[in-house]
């Protein structure tokens, strides 16, 4: 297994760029996941360092997807574990891995769509109010303190990506790209310790393309989250990520640097095919 | 002012405060198809099962008095205390939660992902169970519930409006009981609203309501949303049946304002609170309203039965989704 060629020490890396990568956040060891007689994931073992941008490739039905439900908790693998902040998971549910500081997007997109786009990223505050629904409905006090607080930590995320105009209009109104941007809106509001993004880029066209990977590459300058992301599009992945794994029906195939899996012979046969000989 | 006309704004203003009657009922179904998708069957019988529960307390009644005696052989009826009514309440909601909580539990919690006919069907099941539930708890005479609430035309507003007609009009006649149910309904729908949009269980409750997967994706638990929404369910059921029992007794009939709920529903919209308000307005006004100029003079009467229904059903056939609720567009 190949190990990133700028490795300073064991606690992280620094990068080419000079962004400084600490030490493992999430750790997958020997993951399987079977639906039936199919195997999604056959024992997959990867970490996620802090403050990096990892992402994971593959072809249409490599697990992908499978493997950033896994981590989201959506779904629960047969073997393997999950290590998160130096610590073994117990097998959660969704929720309460979001409340451990995981937040998600979807490949489908899946947003509040008969609320508003204020709403919408409001919700991803949800698991950091603490006052009770009493105070909260006739709005005193302390209630009133952590709705501005968590209002203007909204309105900071609305600004950052850009979304302002669109404040108030339902998200069932808004054309594809809008809601893609809506939706990392919502996961970076709860401030996420690791954010998965599930095909952010998908169906989009260049320039939409191009505004999503600056927005994924600031949201990690600036406020240090760590990501996680599967994307279909080499390009976007090779510019974006620090370390990339490779899936092929359901196993690893590689692991390490963007220019080392480019030239990893594996990875060029899942991609392009191999004659068979 | 002609007495005639008098008279009918009479009517109209009986049949605003009959609707909210309606519309009371009709929010407790909202409540719950909104946040699970579930046409919730056994409200009326969650407004019964409450009502019976209350006066039960009310009077100190030993519950499964009759399974009891039966099994141990005594002979225990009475607690020999009275509750009073405002901690009786309490304690009926205290009820109506652990309902809820058991609902979820053992019910709904296992048919999760199932079609909405399935939970239909399981609805029927409950309300079949909890009307049974409900006689073997507080037995099945017909109780009469008195919480002291006033009841009886308004003096008052005789007097006052009396002078607004000839000598042949005496009045608006306007029953106080009706008018307390009003300030009680308007008083539970704005807190209600106020709930939903500034509490951070509110804004969890409409997530769910709109996006299952998203709204696990954000950390809210499923589960606890559903158990907050039958409890406010039980809530709504148990003010229906307060005002209701004091109304017209506590009885199995009760129940039967599900029926009542349902044409209020196809007007206003499953989905929507305002609808729920709106609808069973315009379904009190107008089975009042047309009782009192076509019905009675015209078709022998008792036109209150179907009229909301025949108003419904002209609704779905120019307006399917109800006045308030979500347009169904299909993209292709």
């Amino acid at each position: 297994m190949s190990t990133p060629a700028t490795e300073l020490q064991q606690d992280g890396y620094i990068t080419a760029d000079g962004r400084k990568i600490g030490s493992v956040m999430m750790d997958l060891r020997s993951i399987t996941l079977r639906f039936g007689g199919v195997v999604a994931i056959q024992d997959i073992s990867f970490d996620i360092r802090q403050g990096e941008i990892r992402a994971i490739i593959g072809p249409n039905g490599a697990g992908k997807s499978s493997m950033l439900n896994v981590i989201s908790g959506f779904y629960q693998p047969q073997q393997g574990e999950v290590w998160f902040l130096g610590k073994k998971r117990p097998p959660l549910k969704p929720y309460q891995v979001a409340r451990q500081g995981i937040a998600r997007t979807f490949q489908n997109i899946a947003l509040f769509q008969g609320m508003t786009v204020l709403d919408n990223v409001m919700t991803g505050r949800l698991n950091h109010m603490k006052t009770g629904w009493l105070a909260q409905s006739i709005w005193l006090g302390r209630a009133n303190k952590e709705e501005r607080i968590n209002r203007r930590k909204v309105e900071e995320i609305i600004d950052f990506l850009e979304i302002q105009s669109i404040r108030k209009t339902p998200v069932g109104r808004l054309p594809y790209g809008l809601k893609k941007r809506v939706e990392l809106a919502r996961a970076l509001a709860a401030e996420p310790d690791l954010l998965l993004l599930d095909e952010p880029m998908a169906g989009m066209n260049v320039e939409e393309k191009e505004d999503m990977s600056r927005f994924i590459l600031d949201a990690n300058d600036e406020y240090g989250t760590t990501i996680a992301l599967i994307e279909h599009d080499m390009g976007v992945v090779m510019d974006l990520s620090d370390r990339v794994v490779v899936m092929d029906y359901g196993r690893k195939i590689g692991d390490g640097t963007p220019d080392e899996v480019r030239n990893n012979e594996e990875v060029i046969a899942a991609y392009l095919g191999v004659p068979n000989d | 002012m002609p007495a005639d006309f008098l008279y009918g704004i009479e009517v109209v203003l009986n049949g605003l405060m009959a609707g909210v009657m309606y519309a009371l009922v009709a929010l407790g179904f909202v409540l719950i198809f909104k946040a699970s998708g579930i046409f919730n069957f056994a409200q009326g019988v969650m407004a019964l099962f409450a009502a019976l529960t209350l006066v039960g307390i009310m009077q100190g009644q030993v519950p499964f008095a009759h399974l009891i005696n039966e099994i141990f052989g005594t002979e225990v009826h009475h607690f020999g205390w009275e509750v009073p009514a405002l901690l009786a309440i309490l304690l009926t909601l205290v009820v109506m939660i652990a309902l809820a909580w058991s609902i979820q539990k053992f019910l709904f919690k296992h048919l999760v992902g199932q079609e909405p006919i399935i939970l239909f069907m399981a609805t029927i099941g409950l309300a079949y169970f909890l009307e049974g539930l409900g006689d073997l708890m507080w037995g099945s005479n017909i109780k009469t519930l008195d919480l002291g609430l006033p009841q009886g035309g308004s003096r008052w507003i005789e007097d006052a409006t009396a002078g607004l007609g000839g000598d042949d009009f005496y009045g608006f006649f306007i029953d106080k009981l009706d008018l307390v149910a009003t300030l009680v309904a308007i008083v539970l729908v704005l807190s209600l609203i106020a709930f939903s949009q500034y509490t951070k269980h509110g804004r969890a409750m409409r997530a769910v309501a709109d996006d299952h997967q998203a709204a696990l994706s954000v950390g809210i638990s499923l589960n606890f949303i559903w158990v907050l929404v039958w409890s406010l369910a039980g809530l709504v059921a148990l003010v229906a049946g307060v005002m209701w029992g004091a109304k017209s007794g506590v009885q199995f009939s009760l129940s039967l304002i599900a029926l009542k709920a349902l044409p209020v529903l196809m007007l206003g919209g499953f989905t929507s609170i305002p609808g729920a308000i709106v609808g069973g307005l315009i379904i009190g006004v107008g089975e009042k309203l047309f009782e009192y100029t076509i019905g009675a003079p015209f078709l022998g009467g008792a036109t209150e039965n179907w009229f909301a229904y025949m108003l419904a059903l002209m609704f779905l056939v120019f307006r399917p989704q109800g006045l308030f609720g979500e347009k169904i567009i299909e993209r292709v």
